[in-house]
């Protein structure tokens, strides 16, 4: 008889399903606040909306991030597997962040800029940003044994992120740039600024919440179930070999 | 004063060298490569001469950059293909030595390549190439390049598609090197103020992925 290898089957935990709800109404809430409460930008109209997601979704990826490289350094520090989930869960949800804000982005600059994409140093941070993860992703998935993958990605989270830094860094000390500032003084040549009049604040700040919190921590526990239930999985493959 | 550290360091770069110089197989692949590359871009981009001089910086780093991949590659390959590297292991040095040792080797190799690239496109462009702020810049910016190279082409060597994931690993974190080197150089080469501070924001990085690399390189050959 072949051993039995349980795989984790126990149902979401309350607090997970708590974080969930709240996570999905609080985006229905600020998709309001910003949609709807908020008024019209006078200059470029509806499309100004897309910066309540635009910008949260920025800095989001960033708590994303965060979470791969300390889960990376505990991992190498204690070499507990979850700790790994977790920094690979983090690379995903802020790819997937990142993503969303190249995208929002785009479709924002179309009409006010005239063009999807310009070779501007912020926007080049942002596209470094979210190659820089899906090389992480690829690295992943191109090594096989499952220590030396913990390893190595560990690793690898920590300088993904100090070049995402550093990049972001030196792009700012250059001036060239034409991408407005909302909160705090723009460039000189920034096209497309508008003013963060109260009323833009009351929508931003809570969805800058939601981003950098909720909308973050749920989707990485969220993940990190499901690479656990997936681990299992291959452990009960290669039993089943065995037998 | 000769401490283990430094001696193990020596020790790896005196291995490199010698298995270098009896099959040349890294700087020659290298400098061919490079040469190639550099004749290449001459013929894609058809530069007039203003245009030579604004891409100019840009064709020595990424030269660089890949010449650099294919040397890291082989240098670790063969590392870890002939058992060499269990072996380094098995020595009772530290880890950070170790890196050190194929660090120093691999900026060695990449080095002299970047610097004989410089009269080559002095000629070739009709720029003059051999400055003191260009040879410096690549200097520095090789030496960086191959800190955080050989510590991801140790990792990659002890993987199966390692010809393939190198770049992939590389070139996304590699690009703060390229984005201040490139700007020192073309700096140095037009006599703009500025290109000293890129320098030192080049160094600056060099110094933080050099740190980093030393503490970080005892996991990636951890069994």
């Amino acid at each position: 008889m072949p051993k039995h290898v349980e795989l984790d089957a126990s149902p979401q935990p309350t607090l997970l399903r708590a974080l969930t709800l709240l996570t999905g109404l609080g985006f229905l809430a600020t998709l309001y606040l910003g949609l709807f409460v908020a008024g019209t930008d006078i200059q470029q109209g509806e499309i100004q909306r897309i910066f309540y997601i635009h910008m949260p979704s920025f800095f989001g990826a960033f708590t994303a991030f965060g979470a791969t490289v300390v889960g990376g350094m505990l991992y190498l520090a204690r070499k507990q597997a979850a700790w790994d989930r977790i920094a690979l869960a983090g690379a995903e949800v802020g790819l997937a962040f990142a993503l969303i804000n190249l995208l929002t982005g785009a479709v924002w600059a179309r009409p006010i800029w005239n063009t999807w994409w310009t070779w501007d140093p912020r926007l080049t941070s942002a596209a470094v940003m979210c190659l820089i993860y899906a090389a992480y992703l690829m690295l992943r998935a191109g090594i096989d044994d499952s220590n030396q993958k913990r390893n190595f990605m560990s690793v690898y989270g920590i300088f993904a992120f100090v070049s995402v830094l550093t990049t972001l860094f030196i792009i700012r000390i250059v001036p060239e740039t034409i991408h407005p500032v909302i909160v705090g003084a723009s460039p000189q040549n920034a096209q497309g600024s508008f003013e963060a009049t109260s009323g833009v604040f009351m929508a931003l700040a809570p969805s800058m919440l939601l981003w950098l919190t909720l909308m973050p921590a749920t989707l990485i526990w969220h993940r990190y179930r499901l690479e656990t239930r997936r681990e299992a999985l291959e452990r009960l493959k290669f039993q089943a070999l065995g037998d | 004063m000769m401490t283990p550290f430094l001696a193990c360091v020596l020790a790896i770069i005196a291995k490199d060298l010698r298995a270098e110089f009896r099959s040349r197989e890294l700087l020659s692949v290298m400098a061919l490569f490079a040469l190639l590359s550099v004749l290449v871009f001459s013929f894609a981009l058809e530069l007039d001469r203003e245009a030579r001089a604004e891409a100019v910086s840009g064709v020595l780093w990424v030269t660089l950059i890949f010449a650099s991949l294919l040397g890291l590659n082989r240098s670790l390959a063969q590392e870890s293909d002939q058992g060499n590297l269990d072996a380094l292991l098995l020595a009772p040095v530290s880890r950070s030595a170790i890196f050190a040792g194929k660090f120093a080797g691999n900026a060695l190799f990449t080095g002299a390549v970047g610097l004989a690239l410089l009269p080559l496109m002095t000629v070739l462009y009709n720029i003059n190439m051999v400055a003191p702020g260009v040879i410096v810049t690549t200097v520095v910016g090789t030496v960086g390049l191959c800190s955080i190279g050989t510590l991801l082409a140790t990792m990659t060597a002890q993987t199966r598609a390692r010809e393939a994931l190198l770049p992939i690993a590389l070139l996304p974190v590699a690009l703060p090197f390229l984005l201040t080197a490139v700007r020192a150089t073309k700096g140095a080469l037009n006599g703009a103020p500025e290109w000293q501070v890129w320098l030192q924001l080049l160094a600056g990085i060099t110094v933080i992925y050099v740190v980093l690399c030393l503490l970080l390189y005892g996991y990636v050959v951890e069994e």
